[in-house]
């Protein structure tokens, strides 16, 4: 989907670009770094049976720490540095608004499986979010689990989580 | 001719009703993947994958095939009715199809869009034919120094074509590489970058990547805009398409032109989006109506759409004959083969004879499936745009969840999902290249066991890279690719260069 930087028009108070860019640099320059200590632990060198374990992650580290370094530079000191603002706060409020509830999502599957999750998740997202009454979230949280239920389970036997509670058991599945 | 006669026995094994069943399921898939914001061709593949698991090689690879198909046809319909790019490679057929669409001309469009699809994929297809057993029989010679060298050529190609800083290519790049790395290496049996988790000894699969990074990634950024999305209906009927097929013909070295630069951009993994651009610009040039282009001319629609699929299809080539895929979506396919046990490369057209032919002669029947069913549904399709997004959001988050863990049946891999898809968010924000990334993590292993072979063989010399003239030139290609970016600002030193005619994206796919 096109993308519009500026639809708030008002505005628009946040982090500037190139500094999320420069904290990406940071967490590259230092993953590179864990790599490179990592490989040399490993063997980076040339062992008696050839090329060690860590030959070849050690100059990927290289490489993640060089342009690590590079993008700190270009975000940092370079000439055409992004300075508009990365996100918003409706912006953020918004991707958070999907985000953290997908968290939760994600840990309710280990409980509840995936199915039973699945539809709590499709229901409340369309009640808080899409304004929807319960009524309708409902259905079409059961309807789309149905469908998942019957396309994986029965036509293409491809068995999904059901959480350590189990509560679909009764079905036989 | 021998290709003509395994082609016919490809046909032979691929036509059973349950394969041409599959093709159907695996169109409107495909198509309803292509339409929905959110999911593109590499993501839909990667999360429909699971499903095909109990099925035959052949079949499965019919299935995912035709979903990839479907994708790339239904990028076509949210940009001609809506002006929303499915996909990156449909931005250029907005220019001319959504005002069609706004003077009433929908179903020309739609009918424009689709024919050009085809015809570009037909003639991919039967470069495929003829060419991917040239290709194969080339790469029987090759050895691990070559191998490495078209590796190499593959990912510095990427920084040489990519827009946009290099390092962020570089580091899309390498962190793709080194999370392949992650798990047990496969020739000393060590553990690496595992840190003591026991979990992470499987290693990071590229499909939880991909789900992550594109399935997820995309969701949040279509989120930033809020619940907003509306949409509006479409038919096509018979009539309509008689009379544009009848047009159609007059474009003819449009859609040649068109076909040529998609092959040419799907061989080399330029991919889709910059061969559509690509096409789009030179068509605006060189026609006698360039100057009406965006206005809502056929052939700003027969331009783009053409070169589009002509890529798409013919990234399946180095991805058949050398184990090399020209894109993410082939990136995809290629783990599916390698996950039912089929070593994508040369020897595949020896080993595996029924199946490479019966891939072939999918793709020749998968595209008139396609034709067919994409012109008759598309009012389906585009009712579909009606569903508000604050349903289709959460289905797809849901989607993306199964997906991820049907590939090990681990917990764990939703969780990696979720991480990625926060990554996918702020590269894509931060103007960081994803592909480079799958591409680097589907391909990391087996680069990294060319690279070791070839330093075995030579004990360590790196010259061995230059040893002879194929894999000299090779590496020497991939070394000016590489070093494109700075070459081209001495180039542009000495001789100031000309304005650019037309937008080139990043390749994205």
């Amino acid at each position: 989907m096109e993308h519009d930087e500026n639809s708030e028009g008002a505005a628009r108070t946040g982090v500037a670009t190139n500094v999320v860019e420069a904290v990406v640099a940071v967490v590259l320059l230092v993953i590179g770094l864990v790599v490179i200590v990592e490989s040399q632990r490993l063997g980076s060198g040339w062992t008696s049976d050839g090329p060690g374990a860590g030959y070849f992650p050690f100059y990927i580290g290289a490489i993640i720490a060089i342009s690590g370094a590079g993008i700190l530079y270009q975000a940092l000191l370079g000439k055409d540095k992004k300075t508009e603002v990365f996100v918003d706060s409706v912006q953020l409020k918004r991707v958070l608004s999907v985000l953290l509830p997908a968290t939760v999502y994600v840990l309710a599957i280990s409980l509840l499986g995936l199915y039973v999750a699945s539809a709590i998740y499709i229901a409340l997202f369309m009640v808080f979010l899409g304004k929807y009454s319960w009524v309708k979230s409902v259905i079409a949280a059961l309807i789309v689990n149905t469908v998942f239920f019957f396309m994986f389970e029965v036509w293409f036997k491809v068995p999904l989580f059901k959480g350590a509670l189990d509560p679909l058991r009764f079905l036989g599945y | 001719m021998e290709e003509i006669s395994a082609l016919l026995q490809g046909f032979s094994v691929i036509l059973t009703p349950m394969n041409i069943g599959l093709m159907f399921v695996g169109i409107i898939l495909g198509v309803l993947i292509g339409v929905l914001p959110g999911l593109g061709g590499a993501n839909g593949v990667a999360i429909l994958l699971p499903l095909t698991f109990t099925m035959s090689p052949t079949s499965a690879i019919i299935m995912l095939s035709c979903i990839y198909w479907g994708a790339l046809f239904g990028g076509a319909i949210t940009s001609i009715l809506f002006n929303i790019p499915g996909e990156p490679w449909s931005v250029a057929t907005t220019f001319d199809g959504y005002p069609m669409a706004q003077q009433g001309n929908a179903g020309a469009a739609l009918t424009t869009a689709f024919t050009s699809s085809f015809v570009g994929a037909l003639l991919a297809v039967i470069m495929i034919t003829f060419l991917a057993p040239l290709v194969a029989k080339f790469a029987l010679k090759f050895g691990s120094p070559e191998f490495f060298a078209v590796y190499l050529l593959t990912f510095c190609s990427f920084v040489g074509m990519g827009k946009g800083s290099p390092f962020k290519i570089l580091a899309s790049m390498a962190l793709g590489f080194a999370l392949a790395s992650v798990g047990m290496d496969t020739v000393t049996g060590q553990l690496r970058l595992t840190f003591g988790q026991p979990e992470l000894m499987r290693g990071f699969d590229f499909l939880i990547a991909v789900i992550g990074l594109f399935g997820i990634g995309e969701i949040l950024l279509s989120m930033e805009e809020g619940l907003k999305f509306s949409g509006k209906t479409a038919k096509i009927d018979p009539k309509v398409v008689l009379q544009t097929w009848k047009q159609l013909p007059q474009y003819w070295v449009t859609s040649l032109r068109s076909s040529l630069i998609g092959i040419w951009m799907g061989i080399t993994p330029g991919g889709a989006t910059p061969a559509s651009f690509m096409a789009y610009g030179l068509a605006k040039k060189m026609s006698k109506r360039g100057s009406k282009f965006g206005t809502g001319q056929m052939e700003g629609v027969v331009a783009p759409e053409t070169a589009a699929h002509a890529a798409g299809t013919s990234a399946l080539l180095p991805m058949l004959a050398l184990g090399i895929p020209g894109s993410p979506t082939a990136a995809v396919l290629l783990g599916g083969l390698l996950i039912w046990g089929l070593q994508p490369g040369p020897l595949l057209f020896v080993e595996q004879k029924d199946f490479v032919w019966g891939l072939i002669a999918s793709m020749y029947l998968g595209n008139i499936v396609g034709l067919i069913v994409v012109l008759s549904t598309v009012p389906l399709f585009a009712s579909i745009l009606r569903i508000p997004f604050s349903i289709i959001a959460p289905v797809i988050i849901v989607i993306c969840a199964i997906g991820a863990y049907t590939v090990h049946n681990a917990m764990l891999d939703i969780w990696f999902m979720l991480g990625f898809g926060v990554v996918g968010y702020l590269f894509k924000k931060l103007d960081f290249p994803l592909a480079p990334l799958v591409l680097a993590l589907v391909l990391g292993d087996k680069a990294e066991d060319s690279f070791r072979q070839a330093m075995l063989v030579s004990q360590g010399d790196v010259t061995i890279m230059f040893s002879n003239a194929l894999v000299g030139g090779i590496t020497t290609l991939a070394l000016v690719l590489l070093f494109w970016p700075l070459i081209s600002k001495v180039l542009a030193f000495i001789k100031p260069k000309k304005p650019d005619e037309f937008a080139v994206e990043r390749p994205v796919d």
